[in-house]
C-alpha cells in the first residue's frame, strides 16, 4: 500500500506543498537556531582552540572558565615540570589591558603572554608579518578582527603603534583568531614583555595558566590527573577545560534560555502548521479511507500508509530544512562576520528527533479520525 | 474463526434487527429482516429513502454488525467473525460498487482497479496487469492511464466495476450504480453487473431507486420502514455479456 499512500500524498499538490512547508520551516528554524547557539557557545572557547601545541592547561583551582583569571604561583610552574608524564610545561598569561591609539582614545584588549623562549601557544595563521619577530623588544601581534576594530579602514600590515601601561608597542604582525566571545582585539606578546603592558598586581603574581605537553604516548587525561594530585592546581585538557568553559556559560548566562525558547517556538510553530495540515489532509481523505476500509484494508493497513506519508513528508521537509539552514549559515557568515554559525551532528539529530516527534503527534491525531471511521459511511454518500 | 466461504452458498439472514442509538433517540432501521439471496442471479432492493436499503446491503457486505439476528453470507456466520476476520473476508469475497463511484482521485484507471489486489497482497506491477485486463475487459482498454477526473461519470462507474470485480470476490454489492449516471450508461452499468451476477458462484445485490433498471433484475425485493413489503421474481428482458 505504500506506493498508494504516496499516490495520495502527492496527487493533492497544494495540501502536500504547506506539509512539507510546514516541517521544512519548523526543521529550518530549530536547526538554525540550534547552529547559531553552538556557535555562541564555541565562541566561548575560541581561545583555548586558538593555543597550539600543549595538551593540558593548569590554573588556580577556583577558575570556572577561560576568562575567570586567578593567577597562580611562578614556583607552580617547575612544579608542574616535576610530575611524571610532562614532556615540557610553560607559562601563558592572559589578562585585560588597555591600549591608546595614536589619536588619544582608549580600546580594552585581551592580553596573551608567550614563553619567551618557544612563543609556546602562538597562533598559527598569519596573515602579515612574522611570529618570530615577537623577540624583538616591544613588539605585538595583533588579530586580523581587532586591527580592523582599531585602525578602521587601513590595509593590515605592521608598524602600527599602541601605548599599553605607559609603554610603546609596536605591530610586526597581524592573524587570523577564531572568533571570540568578547569582541575585544587579541595581542600577542612574550610574557615578559605582557608583564611590561599591564599594571602590577597587588599580589605580585601574574601567571594565570601553566601549558603542559604530555610525553608521546601517555595519556593527557592521566597526566592531567597526576599534576591535579602532585601541585593540588586545577589541570584539564584542552576539551575538558572547553566543556568546562562551556559549562559555565550554559550555567550562569541567559544564553540557553533564550535560544531555547526560540527553537521551543520554532517546534510549537512547526508543530501547528504540520500537524493541523496533515490532519485536514488526512479529514479531506476521510472518503478515501473509507472506500479502502470497506474494500477490506485493515486498520494496520490505514496505520501504515498514514504514518508513510508523514515519514516521507517528515524526511523531505527536513532535509529541505537543514538544506536551507546550511544554505543560511554560509551566506550569512559571509555578510556578517560575527555571526556565530556551527552546525555539528548532534544539531542534525536533535532536529531529526525533533521532525519524527512532529510527523507522529501529525499522524497520531490523523490516524485516530482514520480508525474510528465506519467503513459503512461510504454507502450512506458520507465520509 | 476461520471464514471459510462454502461453494454454492448465497446470503441468508433471519429476524435480522438493527438499531441506531439508544434511548429516546434509537432508531430501528431493520425491524427483523428474513432474506435469502441465491447465487447466479441480480437481486434488487428498492423501496423508499429510509426504509433500510443501505443499512441492509452494509449489512450483508460486512461493514456494518447487526444490533440481532442470524447472518450467514457465502456459507459464513459474520456474527461469529472478529472485526480483523470481518475485515479480512471483506477484501477476499466482497467487491463494491458506490454511488458516488469513490475512485481515488491520484490514482489512474489501472491503479483505481489494482487496489483490490493490493489490499489482498498481490505485488503492484502484476496488480496493475491485471487491472489492465479487467478494464479492458469494460471497455476501458484507451483509459487505462487517465485519472478519474479525466474520464467521464459513466467511464468512472465502469472504471468503478472493473474494481470491484478484479479479485474474482463471491460477493457484489452495488449501492444506487446508476444515480449519478445518464439513463444510456446506467444501462451500460446494469448490463455489466448483471453479466456478473449470472456466473453461478456469484451473488449480486443492487440498491437501487432507479425504476429503468428493474428490467435487470431477477429478483426484487422491496423494503418498508426495515422490513420486506415485498419480493417477487420477475423475468428479466435484458440480456448480458458475460464479464
Amino acid at each position: 500500500m505504500t506506493w498508494i499512500a504516496l499516490k495520495m500524498l502527492m496527487g493533492d499538490r497544494s495540501k502536500y506543498f504547506a506539509i512539507v512547508f510546514g516541517v521544512s520551516f519548523a526543521c529550518f528554524l530549530i536547526a538554525e537556531q540550534s547552529a547559531i547557539f553552538c556557535g555562541v557557545m564555541l565562541r566561548t572557547t575560541s581561545q583555548i582552540r586558538d593555543t597550539h601545541g600543549a595538551d593540558i592547561w593548569v590554573m588556580n583551582t577556583g577558575v570556572r572558565y577561560v576568562d575567570d583569571l586567578k593567577a597562580i604561583s611562578d614556583d607552580d610552574l617547575y612544579r608542574v615540570r616535576s610530575v611524571s608524564g610532562v614532556e615540557w610545561a610553560v607559562s601563558l598569561y592572559r589578562g585585560q589591558g588597555q591600549a591608546q591609539l595614536a589619536n588619544g582614545t582608549y580600546q580594552g584588549v585581551i592580553l596573551m603572554g608567550l614563553d619567551d623562549a618557544t612563543l609556546t601557544g602562538a597562533p598559527t595563521r598569519m596573515l602579515v608579518g612574522r611570529i618570530g619577530d615577537l623577540q624583538i623588544p616591544d613588539t605585538i601581534l595583533v588579530d586580523e578582527a581587532g586591527f580592523r576594530q582599531m585602525w578602521p579602514g587601513e590595509p593590515l600590515g605592521t608598524g602600527k603603534v599602541i601605548e599599553m601601561n605607559q609603554r610603546r608597542a609596536v605591530v610586526v604582525g597581524v592573524y587570523r583568531a577564531s572568533q571570540t566571545f568578547m569582541t575585544l582585539p587579541i595581542i600577542y606578546t612574550r610574557f615578559s614583555q605582557a608583564t611590561l603592558f599591564v599594571p602590577p598586581t597587588p599580589t605580585g603574581r601574574l601567571t594565570p595558566f601553566v601549558l603542559a605537553k604530555a610525553r608521546p604516548g601517555t595519556d593527557p587525561e592521566e597526566v592531567a590527573r597526576r599534576i591535579q594530585e602532585r601541585t593540588g592546581l586545577k589541570a584539564l585538557t584542552n576539551d575538558g577545560f572547553s566543556d568546562l568553559t562551556m559549562s559555565y556559560y550554559l550555567e550562569h548566562t541567559g544564553i540557553p534560555l533564550n535560544f531555547g525558547t526560540t527553537v521551543l517556538l520554532a517546534f510549537f510553530v512547526g508543530t501547528a502548521i504540520a500537524g493541523q495540515t496533515f490532519y485536514l489532509f488526512t479529514v479531506e481523505n476521510l472518503k478515501q479511507f473509507g472506500t479502502l476500509k470497506a474494500m477490506g484494508l485493515s486498520d494496520r493497513g490505514v496505520v501504515g500508509m498514514i504514518l508513510t506519508q508523514g515519514l516521507v513528508v517528515g524526511g523531505i521537509g527536513y532535509g529541505i530544512g537543514i538544506g536551507l539552514a546550511t544554505i543560511y549559515g554560509i551566506f550569512a557568515q559571509r555578510a556578517m562576520s560575527l555571526l556565530a554559525f556551527f552546525l555539528p551532528w548532534q544539531v542534525l539529530a536533535l532536529t531529526a528527533v525533533a521532525m519524527i516527534v512532529i510527523v507522529l503527534f501529525a499522524s497520531l491525531l490523523s490516524i485516530r479520525r482514520a480508525l474510528v471511521l465506519e467503513p459503512a459511511v461510504v454507502f450512506q454518500g458520507g465520509a | 474463526m476461520n471464514a471459510v466461504i462454502q461453494p454454492g452458498k448465497g446470503v441468508n439472514c433471519r429476524g435480522l434487527v438493527k438499531e441506531y442509538g439508544s434511548g429516546d433517540s434509537r432508531v430501528l432501521a431493520l425491524r427483523g429482516v428474513d432474506l435469502e439471496i441465491p447465487p447466479g442471479e441480480l437481486t434488487l432492493l428498492v423501496g423508499p429513502s429510509g426504509c433500510g436499503k443501505t443499512t441492509l446491503i452494509s449489512i450483508l457486505a460486512g461493514t456494518l454488525n447487526p444490533t440481532r439476528g442470524d447472518l450467514s453470507v457465502l456459507g459464513v456466520d459474520l456474527n461469529q467473525l472478529s472485526n480483523r476476520e470481518k475485515t479480512a473476508f471483506r477484501a477476499k469475497n466482497v467487491g463494491f460498487v458506490f454511488q458516488q463511484f469513490n475512485l481515488l482521485p491520484a490514482l489512474t484507471a489501472a491503479e483505481n482497479v489494482a487496489v483490490p489486489l493490493v489490499i489482498n497482497g498481490v505485488s503492484r506491477k502484476p496488480a496493475i496487469e491485471r487491472a489492465n485486463e479487467m478494464l479492458k475487459a469494460v471497455g476501458l482498454g484507451e483509459k487505462l492511464g487517465s485519472l478519474p477526473s479525466q474520464l467521464s461519470g459513466g467511464q468512472q462507474q465502469r472504471v468503478a466495476i472493473a474494481r470491484a470485480l478484479v479479485h474474482q470476490p463471491r460477493l457484489l454489492v452495488a449501492d444506487e450504480p446508476t444515480s449519478a449516471v445518464d439513463a444510456q450508461t446506467g444501462q451500460a452499468v446494469m448490463e455489466l453487473i448483471r453479466a456478473v451476477a449470472l456466473q453461478p458462484d456469484r451473488v449480486a445485490v443492487v440498491v437501487t431507486h432507479d425504476p429503468r433498471v428493474f428490467g435487470f433484475a431477477d429478483r426484487i425485493i422491496t423494503l418498508e420502514d426495515g422490513r420486506i413489503a415485498a419480493a417477487h421474481r420477475t423475468e428479466p428482458h435484458r440480456l448480458a455479456v458475460p464479464v
